[in-house]
């Protein structure tokens, strides 16, 4: 791929009017509230700015040293695992049908993807639905099966519920990419394999996995921002939170902190936290396709 | 007034030289040929004449106007790419209409203008269709009558028949020689092929790394090349280069192996080392100036290719004799005087001697 | 195929099969709630699994608001549905025109700072609006932008997904069409329109797509900006409706709302799906 065009249009002025709109409304939208951000995490300041102080990293010591803050750290990676494993292997297995199968192909395809248009938070309401303790459906099978299905009480049983909701929207997404990447494979690899007496089993560990690999790394890095980011819907729409703080994972933090508790520093220096944590992920991400592509 | 000049006309990338001033006058319906291997600059002298790339030093005058600063669309011009560059998305109608409705024609000339150059190119039947459903042949047709029907004084050619099958190429090239002499549009066509410029051109201007080594008439450049570059590269086989030293009486030439009669002695050339070019179709089998022997014949059906060895030099003969001969035996080789060409072995210009 | 296993070619449609069920099992149950009256709902349990009688109330209730079988007031969910359909358009529309001429400008021209700024839309692409949530919303409240289409929109078209693919398109496109489109007479902008533009329109589709139903699935955004209740997109809607504890919802409509508002991305989807799944794939690499 050309990173440079040999030809180019002669105009000093146009180029700036033509990007002039994306700048503008990043520079506005984004950069000023990063920025702000960032200024005020540094600060310390009541509900109605009257009072202002510098206080440095305190707000991030704070943070550190705050139990909730790493308690809703821990709930959210505990939460982006479950969500990033669940979700990659059973949209792997799934694909994996999907490219064995030739009739009927475009039928399951359309079927699985189509999830990925539904909105996060209707998918909380849809399994909160069916996990309401008094009229769901499957907290009714649950409890027929001995299980007392109790999200409103039960931290575990929370998670749980905020998970498979999670789960349900992402398979779509990683089937898809994971099919393609199925089907980028040569197929000549696979026969060498086969001829030289490979079990499928054996060849899809042995080969398919192991070239499916960029995919299925790209997809984990999604995958976990999405589960950080994406989710909040969700959250908000199935458990608050609660019970308690079970399921506060950190963005929903920042939310309750900085528009219900109105703890601006403190939401503000979560923010920068977080900002941190993708920006980070980001990097990894594109220096692992750098290096890819290279070959 | 001609038609275009080239006056010393340079190209600089950063510090490095590309094309090292390049002169020339095209008369008015002129059709002249810019030669040579690939990396010679030829493309980059066309592109400075349309106005795609930026002319570091010198002048390009069509038309009498200085057109150094002029965009493309100012210098009255129209260029057939190799690639033909049609846009996929448009019909062939407005393919060839397209600039024609920039310039603000009236939909009656622009339809006039196109379907003439329909009937010319014989796309009539095609211009409801997409690039795509065309073949190789008929895309570049659709790329010439874009450029017919603007009308221009100069039509520029970068290599349009490169990627086109050796068949087609030889059709294409009669077709525009037809096309030449029906519409008598000066034309400057760039390519690598010697065939095509030997057959196009009424002049040929033979580049090689950015330098033009000779500029005159397929006759000129064929019969008396000014290097030995030109030498080798006009003509297929190449010319053979000989490199040895005249005798002291100047009536041998004396290579590493052995030595060659020649017809004539001349003072001129005596005891000099030179070297000596013969092309393969000039060397008489049976001769009795000298003997190399037999490395491998090949056979074209019409003509017979003998590759030889003359001690460590190698050289072709061409012959449309049947040859009994058998590989590792000795070929007795001849020549007129008049078939010599001689060159300075420094400078590699012809010598006239 | 590698070899002939039946065995196995059974199970993957077993398999496929079952995923297909789990993923559409929420959907159906929601479907067959909507059906019902909200007292059948809270009632019969478990709810049955096959469709009610109740359909067209219910839908007509969610639609238009009004009473319920169950006595109680419900919003009307019709204005909802039009604030996200011209919150999603808005989006969709306004990032693709923003993003080409970006990408434009990007690919066809040198000026100075080109690579500063490259790298300024560069790193939006890292940090969803999420994470800078009570900044941006200070800006718009500045702005005097809530509770206005402006502010539900504008801050949502600040990043780079868009301007990526386009320029990584734009990247192919063969210099010689440029070229001869200089020779031809156009000047940038008229290529731009001419050539460039209609040679896109497969990425203009798969992205109108994936930013449609960005657009419409926008919860926290909303959240934040609209208190206004005729201003709140469907989607945040929704959620309203269930904050009143489980027994006292009106399940029937809430579900008839789910299923509405899952309706036009999903349409979206399916109908451009081989364009969508072209776009996703090229879009990330």
């Amino acid at each position: 791929m050309a990173i440079e065009k040999r030809v180019r249009f002669r105009s000093w002025w146009l180029p700036w009017v033509l990007i002039a709109p994306q700048m503008a409304v990043i520079l506005v939208f984004f950069f000023w509230p990063a920025g702000q951000a960032i200024y005020q995490s540094v600060l310390q300041q009541d509900a109605f700015g009257t009072s202002v102080e510098f206080v440095g990293l305190e707000n991030f010591t704070r943070l550190y040293n705050d139990e909730t803050y790493l308690a809703s750290f821990k709930t959210t990676a505990l939460f982006s695992v479950l969500v990033a494993a669940s979700g990659l292997s059973i949209a792997l297995l799934l694909a994996v049908m999907a490219d064995r199968v030739v009739r009927g192909a475009t039928v399951y395809k359309t079927l699985l993807i189509w999830p990925y248009a539904v909105a996060p938070a209707v998918a909380g309401v849809l399994w909160l639905f069916m996990f309401a303790p008094s009229v769901g459906i499957v907290s009714y099978a649950l409890r027929a099966m001995g299980i007392e299905w109790n999200h409103l009480l039960n931290g575990n049983h929370a998670m749980t519920l905020i998970v498979m909701a999670a789960v349900w929207k992402q398979i779509s997404y990683n089937f898809l990419f994971f099919l393609a990447g199925l089907q980028s494979i040569p197929k000549s690899l696979i026969e060498a394999a086969a001829i030289d007496g490979a079990s499928p089993w054996h060849r899809f560990w042995t080969i398919v996995f192991p070239l499916l690999s960029p995919t299925t790394f790209f997809l984990l890095v999604i995958n976990i921002v999405y589960a950080f980011f994406d989710t909040f819907a969700i959250v908000d729409a199935a458990t608050q939170g609660g019970p308690g703080k079970d399921t506060a994972i950190l963005v929903y933090k920042v939310y309750y902190d900085g528009f219900k508790a109105l703890d601006l520093g403190g939401s503000a220096s979560q923010s920068v936290v977080l900002m941190v944590i993708v920006i980070a992920l980001t990097v990894v991400q594109f220096r692992y396709v750098e290096k890819k592509v290279q070959y | 007034m001609a038609a275009v000049e080239l006056r010393s006309v340079k190209k600089n990338f950063g510090k490095v030289a590309v094309i090292h001033g390049v002169s020339t006058v095209i008369d008015k319906g002129e059709f002249v040929v810019i030669v040579g291997p690939s990396g010679c600059g030829k493309s980059t002298l066309l592109r400075m004449v349309a106005g795609l790339e930026e002319i570091s030093e010198g002048e390009v005058v069509i038309g009498g106007r200085v057109v150094n600063g002029l965009e493309p669309k100012d210098r009255d011009i129209a260029m057939v790419f190799q690639n033909y560059a049609l846009y996929p998305h448009m019909r062939v109608y407005d393919n060839m209409a397209y600039g024609l409705r920039i310039r603000g024609l009236s939909k009656d000339d622009i339809d006039r203008r196109v379907r003439e150059a329909a009937k010319i190119l014989e796309l009539d039947a095609l211009l409801d269709r997409k690039p795509r459903q065309l073949s190789g042949g008929q895309r570049q047709r659709v790329a010439m009558g874009r450029a017919i029907v603007r009308h221009p004084q100069v039509f520029l050619f970068d290599e349009p028949l490169s990627n086109l099958d050796a068949k087609l190429r030889v059709q294409m090239r009669l077709e525009l020689q037809k096309l030449h002499r029906r519409l008598g549009v000066t034309s400057l066509y760039v390519t690598h092929d010697q065939v095509e410029a030997m057959t196009l051109g009424q002049r040929i201007i033979v580049m090689n790394a950015g330098r033009a080594e000779q500029i005159g008439t397929p006759a000129e450049v064929y019969h008396r090349p000014a290097t030995t570059f030109v030498a080798s590269f006009i003509g297929s086989p190449p010319m053979n280069l000989l490199r040895g030293r005249v005798s002291a009486d100047g009536t041998q030439f004396r290579t590493d192996s052995g030595s060659i009669n020649l017809r004539q002695a001349r003072a001129a050339r005596a005891g000099r080392e030179l070297l000596l070019g013969l092309r393969p179709e000039a060397l008489d089998i049976g001769g009795t100036q000298f003997a190399a022997e037999i490395e491998m014949i090949e056979s074209l059906g019409a003509d017979h290719l003998i590759h030889a060895r003359l001690g460590m030099q190698s050289l072709v003969a061409r012959t449309a004799d049947e040859i009994k001969l058998a590989l590792g035996a000795s070929l007795a080789l001849g020549f007129s005087a008049d078939a010599e060409h001689w060159f300075d072995p420094q400078t590699t210009q012809r010598l006239e001697i | 195929m590698i070899e002939r296993r039946p065995a196995l070619t059974v199970l993957s449609h077993l398999v496929l099969a079952l995923g297909v069920l789990v993923v559409m099992f929420p959907v159906y149950v929601t479907f067959i709630a909507s059906t019902q009256t909200s007292q059948q709902i809270i009632t019969q349990v478990p709810m049955s699994l096959a469709p009610g009688s109740n359909m067209l109330e219910t839908y007509r209730v969610a639609l238009f608001g009004g009473e319920t079988t169950y006595g109680s007031k419900v919003p009307p969910v019709a204005s909802m549905l039009w604030v996200s359909f011209v919150t999603a358009m808005t989006i969709a529309i306004g990032k693709i025109a923003i993003s080409l001429l970006s990408a434009f400008a990007f690919v066809y021209f040198r000026f100075p700072g080109r690579s500063l700024c490259f790298w300024m839309i560069f790193v939006t692409l890292m940090l969803p609006v999420e994470v800078r949530i009570s900044p941006t919303y200070a800006v718009v409240s500045n702005l005097g932008m809530l509770n206005t289409y402006a502010g539900l929109t504008v801050p949502l078209i600040a990043s780079a997904t868009a301007t990526f693919l386009f320029r990584q398109f734009f990247l192919t496109v063969p210099d010689e069409l440029v070229e001869a489109a200089r020779i031809d007479g156009a000047g940038p902008m008229r290529f731009f329109k001419d050539v460039l533009v209609p040679l896109s329109m497969t990425s203009v589709a798969a992205l109108f797509v994936i930013q449609f139903i960005y657009g419409w699935n926008q919860y926290l955004w909303p959240l934040l900006v609209t208190t206004d209740e005729s201003m709140a997109p469907v989607v945040m809607g929704i959620k309203r409706m269930i904050s009143g504890g489980d027994a006292q919802n009106e399940w029937n409509v809430v579900m008839a709302t789910a299923i509405l508002a899952m309706l036009p991305p999903a349409a979206v989807v399916l109908l451009m799906q081989r364009w969508f799944v072209k776009g996703l794939v090229d879009a990330e690499k």
